[in-house]
């Protein structure tokens, strides 16, 4: 077991400078021991969520092999710009949470709150770009399976292109939504000065989910979009 | 007097009164609120066990009509009912949760010297996450029901107009919670051991309990989404597994038996742990291979992963694909082969006392070989042609689900029952109640095997005649096996409310949590020990009168 | 000895070219699980016996296994399990490859029966006939979900699919009646959806072949059904055209104008024929209807009474097609004259 930091003679680990209360649980030795543990605990969950899409991309894999001129045609009529600004604004969005997080660090906390602003809002952009996305589709009628109505795509198998375009965009944007709502809590805590150069390790965590979020995306954009 | 790991007695003045956890706070409230684990584990034990009589009743159910060959006190609709409702119940209610969320709750803090699991509130959290997905799936099967199987194969499942979507929507929830309980778990394991604790000598329980919770994590969120695609087909039409839409039915299967098969590894992994402890602490002997054992844990875990295929080998697949995961099935079976000839090997020059809890693992033993080899057996391809959906593979399953982890199960409550509510229950009515519940267990499935093997397929509402011999036998044998379980309800409830009380380490164990009074204080331990020997070391003799700690 | 451990093991008969090697197999592996469960929990109770525990204060040495025992626990059950692995496989291998001579049979299986189709002829509901000792193999796909065909006699089972074809095959080496089951769920009728798979004798199987070939229908199973017999999207010329051939009706009726046993049914529609009673009628559909069912009622002048009836032999829906069929045999040439007599001279 690696030696946590101890603290000085006489101190009660329990009571950090600068660090809230309750923060630290009884049941650790020390706040290093439970960032690790905390760190460690969300890295096996954001684990859980890659394997809950895995299964989505297998589904596209094996119909894109069985059906590939209707995946590729049916992919061409994609909103190739609006997907593209919003790989945009996700990527942006992962920066300015990375910055929140490095203000916090460094005590600026209202630099810190502004960036985590900016990430909330263009989490917001993304989902509403892909309702206008969405709505184009349903316009179209480009739906899945018996709902598909979209003439200009008629090859065999397009309408399950659009069943896995739904299933994992919608996904996909529940995932966003979550993000965003963590997000909020955390800018209310940011605010409230519960994060500091001693302990950001909440913001942290946040942060990494974000990142997955936004990594989730990058790969369903090429997927989906680009090929 | 306080003793500390390795023995020796702790110079540091302890109470010799305490607040054992079971009276630190006496209100609902400070139960329903609880971040102690202990409390959590109990409260997961009694919410599995209402699981599993319920499970139990639906057996019965199916059992009785099974009586007659025609139809018989219900019709076809509801007989695909309450098969489905049996599996469902019986695998995500209890077989799960149980032994994990149950026990490993309660003992794996204390095993490893820590004072609660990493993650408390989110240990509450997995309770109520598991009794919400549990009451959805409850009120679906109230309301209509589903009669897909626990399997869910579509286009069936896309196509039934049961009322699936309650249930699904419940069991996707309640996956949640065995994810919560795995992550806990890891993270407590990597980063809450006692100081001198390495990994190598942590007791096997936590071993086991480990490789469960990689499993948990990695595969239900799997589960989780062939749930959700199947939720949505069956509402919305979509035809992702509509082949006159182009879908794939085989692709619901692959993603089903991905999580479903390490599933059942999540389910028996456990079970083996337990039964390290028991077979360690009634042979007060060490476990003979501690390493094999403990790899083993692991190589089950991983190897599991892989083996999915096996319950396919009659879909139309390549003889490429069941010759792959037929092979990879076999290395799985090893891993547990290995683990019996060592727990067998730790008998050898043993000290053996016949309690209640060594009946059950000598049971365990028997069952897991028989179970385990009936499905190395089933993995020999050109037999599963013949045995595939039929009550061969019923009476395998239930071999190693019920045989097995009920047998692990049954022999983990009467070994910690004292270290969790600080009472004795009567052994020997604990070694009638096992025998006729290994009696009726043997005489309920083993007539399976053989209808398997005549012929007989599975979710069969009505038989041909000449199978009718065999399921009256399978029945009379459940009636026994019923009669057991409910034996050990009765005792073991009078022993919670007038049981003796005990004291600190009524078996004279060196498991780490009896190192601490029974039934613990909420903080577990008043000084962290240091730990300074591996796990289930006898060579020196442990004084259970010199254990003197009462609770008030 | 096979007979001891089958009926032992409650195994139905081996009725098909591999059940008994797969049989031999599974005597091997379930002996072997039965005395390895019993072994270890003997053993399990045996050393109770011998290290009871003799006191409290009784202590117990460290053992670890060696490294020989180590690998003795990995490679035993590895080889065993392997070699078992090894045998199941190459039969599994076997059970997947038809031998390029087999027979093929369609199957199609919807809730909650089985249908047969063989390529050059009959079909059937339920009931599948083969010969004994010729590889057949099966073709099978599913109307909606999915079933599975299984024959415990066989030891054949197949899961059968939508959307796709799944192939199986055996052959079968006893004459005798065998159940088909459906051994995946399928609903409310799963345990009612059982066939029937009828094994004849070479000789036997030829002659039933044949016998539905020529057209004389069997009253029993094997019998295409007036709705089997038409496919939904063909012609009902088509349709009347095949009904011809297996009913024989061209043995007598020619189609191309030349002379036989019957009037010739090239421009017969519309003609005006004499009857042997010396009336006259014009052959429309409803004279065609009463030839086919009542023959003797109006005979053609200069032919002979020798046609059967075929009431209760052909249903309406194949009469229509036979009737379409007649009519759509019209030639360029207008003909007024009536239907030249036979050939031959009657004797009397």
């Amino acid at each position: 077991m690696s030696s946590a930091a101890t603290p000085a003679a006489g101190h009660d680990p329990h009571e950090l400078d600068g660090v809230p209360e309750g923060i630290l649980a009884h049941h650790y030795s020390s706040l290093a021991a439970q960032n690790e543990a905390v760190r460690l605990g969300m890295w096996l969950f954001l684990a859980t969520e890659i394997l809950l899409f895995a299964g989505l991309f297998a589904g596209y894999a094996i119909y894109r092999f069985q059906f590939p001129e209707a995946f590729a045609e049916a992919s061409r009529h994609l909103d190739l710009s609006l997907g593209t600004l919003n790989t945009f604004v996700l990527i942006t969005s992962s920066f300015t949470v990375a910055m929140a997080i490095h203000f916090a660090r460094t005590d600026r906390k209202n630099l810190a709150v502004a960036c985590l602003i900016f990430t909330i809002a263009c989490a917001l952009g993304f989902l509403g770009i892909k309702s206008i996305e969405y709505m184009h589709k349903f316009q179209e009628g480009a739906l899945p399976g018996p709902y598909y109505a979209f003439k200009e795509v008629t090859a065999p198998g397009a309408p399950m292109y659009f069943t896995i375009y739904f299933l994992t965009t919608g996904l996909h944007a529940v995932h966003v939504i979550i993000g965003m709502s963590v997000l909020i809590v955390l800018t209310f805590k940011t605010a409230n000065g519960r994060f500091s150069s001693k302990y950001y390790t909440g913001l942290e965590l946040g942060g990494l989910y974000w990142h997955l979020v936004d990594l989730v995306w990058i790969f369903l954009f090429p997927l989906l979009y680009l090929i | 007097m306080l003793q500390s790991i390795d023995g020796s007695p702790q110079t540091l003045a302890a109470p010799a009164e305490y607040t054992p956890y079971l009276k630190d706070g006496t209100t609902v409230m400070s139960w329903l609120n609880t971040r102690d684990h202990k409390r959590v584990g109990v409260m997961f034990l009694v919410l599995v066990t209402l699981g599993f009589f319920l499970g139990g009743i639906f057996a019965l159910a199916i059992r009785i009509k099974l009586l007659q060959p025609g139809p018989f006190l219900y019709d076809a609709m509801t007989y695909n009912r309450l098969f489905t409702l049996h599996g469902i119940v019986m695998i995500f209610f209890f077989m799960i949760p149980a032994i994990p969320s149950g026990f490993g709750n309660f003992v794996l803090p204390l095993m490893i010297g820590a004072r609660d699991v990493a993650f408390p509130r989110l240990n509450l959290a997995s309770m109520y996450v598991y009794l919400l997905g549990a009451s959805l799936a409850l009120w679906g099967m109230i309301h209509g029901g589903v009669d897909t199987g626990w399997t869910f194969y579509t286009p069936y499942s896309s196509t039934t107009t049961t009322n699936a979507f309650p249930v699904i929507l419940g069991l996707f929830i309640i996956g949640f919670s065995s994810i919560m309980t795995g992550l806990n778990f890891i993270v407590t394991v990597h980063t809450l051991r006692a100081p001198g604790m390495t990994w190598m000598r942590m007791p096997l329980f936590v071993w086991a309990v480990y490789g469960t919770s990689i499993i948990q994590v990695l595969a239900t969120p799997v589960l989780g989404l062939a749930l959700c695609v199947v939720g949505v087909e069956n509402t919305l039409h979509f035809g992702l597994f509509d082949p006159t839409r182009g879908g794939d039915p085989l692709l619901f299967q692959h993603l089903f038996w991905f999580y479903s098969h390490p599933a059942v590894y999540i389910m028996v992994l456990p079970a083996m742990g337990v039964m390290s402890e028991v077979i360690c602490a009634f042979s007060r002997k060490n476990a003979f291979g501690y390493n094999m054992i403990a790899y083993s844990s692991l190589g089950i875990a991983f190897v599991g992963f892989f083996a999915w295929g096996h319950h396919m080998f009659v879909t139309g697949q390549s003889s490429v694909n069941a010759g792959i995961f037929g092979v990879i099935s076999m290395l799985v079976g090893v891993f547990t082969a290995i683990k019996v000839f060592n727990w067998v090997g730790t008998l050898y020059r043993g000290s053996i006392s016949f309690n209640t809890p060594f009946l059950y693992a000598c049971g365990f033993l028997y069952f897991v070989v028989f179970g385990g080899m009936t499905g190395i057996a089933l993995a020999t391809v050109s037999l599963d042609v013949h045995w595939h959906d039929t009550y061969f593979v019923i009476a395998h399953f239930h071999f190693v689900m019920v045989g097995a982890v009920i047998m692990g199960f049954l022999a983990g409550l009467h070994y910690w029952f004292p270290k969790m509510f600080g009472r004795t229950y009567h052994d020997g009515w604990g070694l009638v109640a096992g025998s006729l519940i290994i009696l009726g267990f043997n005489a309920t499935f083993i007539p399976q095997f053989l209808l398997g093997n005549a012929g007989m397929p599975r979710r069969y509402y009505e038989y041909p005649d000449q199978f009718q011999a065999l399921n009256v036998a399978s029945t009379a044998g459940a009636t026994l096996l019923a009669f057991g379980l409910l034996i050990i309800l009765v005792y073991l409830v009078v022993a919670l409310v007038s049981g003796k009380r005990c004291e600190q380490n009524p078996w004279g164990s060196k498991g780490f949590e009896w190192m601490t009074q029974s039934p613990p204080s909420t903080h577990n331990f008043d000084v962290i020990p240091t730990i300074t020997t591996g796990p289930h070391d006898y060579r020196t003799h442990t004084h259970s009168a010199a254990f003197g700690v009462h609770h008030v | 000895m096979n007979e001891f451990f089958r009926k032992l093991l409650f195994l139905p008969e081996q009725a098909s070219s591999f059940a008994a090697d797969v049989d031999h197999l599974h005597y091997f592996v379930m002996m072997t699980t039965v005395i390895m469960a019993a072994a270890v929990g003997l053993c399990a109770l045996l050393f109770f016996a011998i290290y009871r525990r003799k006191s409290e204060a009784q202590t117990t040495p460290h053992i670890e296994p060696t490294l020989m025992i180590e690998a003795a626990f990995v490679s035993v059950p590895l080889i065993l399990f392997l070699l078992w692995f090894a045998v199941g496989f190459r039969q599994f291998v076997e059970q997947d490859n038809p031998p390029a001579d087999a027979i093929d049979v369609y199957v199609m299986a919807k809730k909650w029966m089985w249908k047969f189709n063989y390529p050059d002829g009959p079909n059937a509901v339920n009931v599948l006939r083969v010969p004994a000792g010729k590889p057949v193999r099966l073709l099978m796909t599913s109307q909606d979900v999915i079933h599975s065909f299984f024959v415990p006699e066989f030891r054949v089972k197949k899961d059968v699919n939508p959307g796709r074809y799944t192939q199986t095959w055996f052959t079968a080496t006893i004459p005798g009646k065998y159940q088909i089951l459906c051994s995946q769920y399928c609903g409310a009728g799963h345990s009612i959806m059982r066939g029937e798979v009828i094994v004849m004798p070479p000789a036997e199987y030829e002659a039933w072949l044949a016998n539905l070939k020529r057209g004389i229908p069997n009253t029993q199973d094997g019998t295409p059904t007036p709705i089997e017999n038409v496919a939904a999207n063909t012609s009902l010329v088509e349709q009347g055209k095949r009904i011809a051939v297996e009913q024989g009706c061209v043995k007598c009726h020619t189609v191309n104008g030349e002379r036989h046993i019957g009037p010739s049914w090239l421009d017969m529609y519309g003609r005006h024929e004499k009857m042997k009673t010396g009336e006259m009628i014009t052959v429309d559909e409803g004279y065609m209807t009463e030839s086919i069912m009542d023959p003797a009622a109006k005979i053609v002048d200069g032919f002979d009474n020798v046609m059967p009836s075929f009431q209760n032999k052909l249903a309406g829906p194949e009469i229509a097609a036979l009737v379409e069929y007649m009519k759509s045999l019209q030639s360029d040439t207008v003909r007024n004259t009536p239907s030249e007599a036979p050939l031959y001279a009657p004797v009397h």
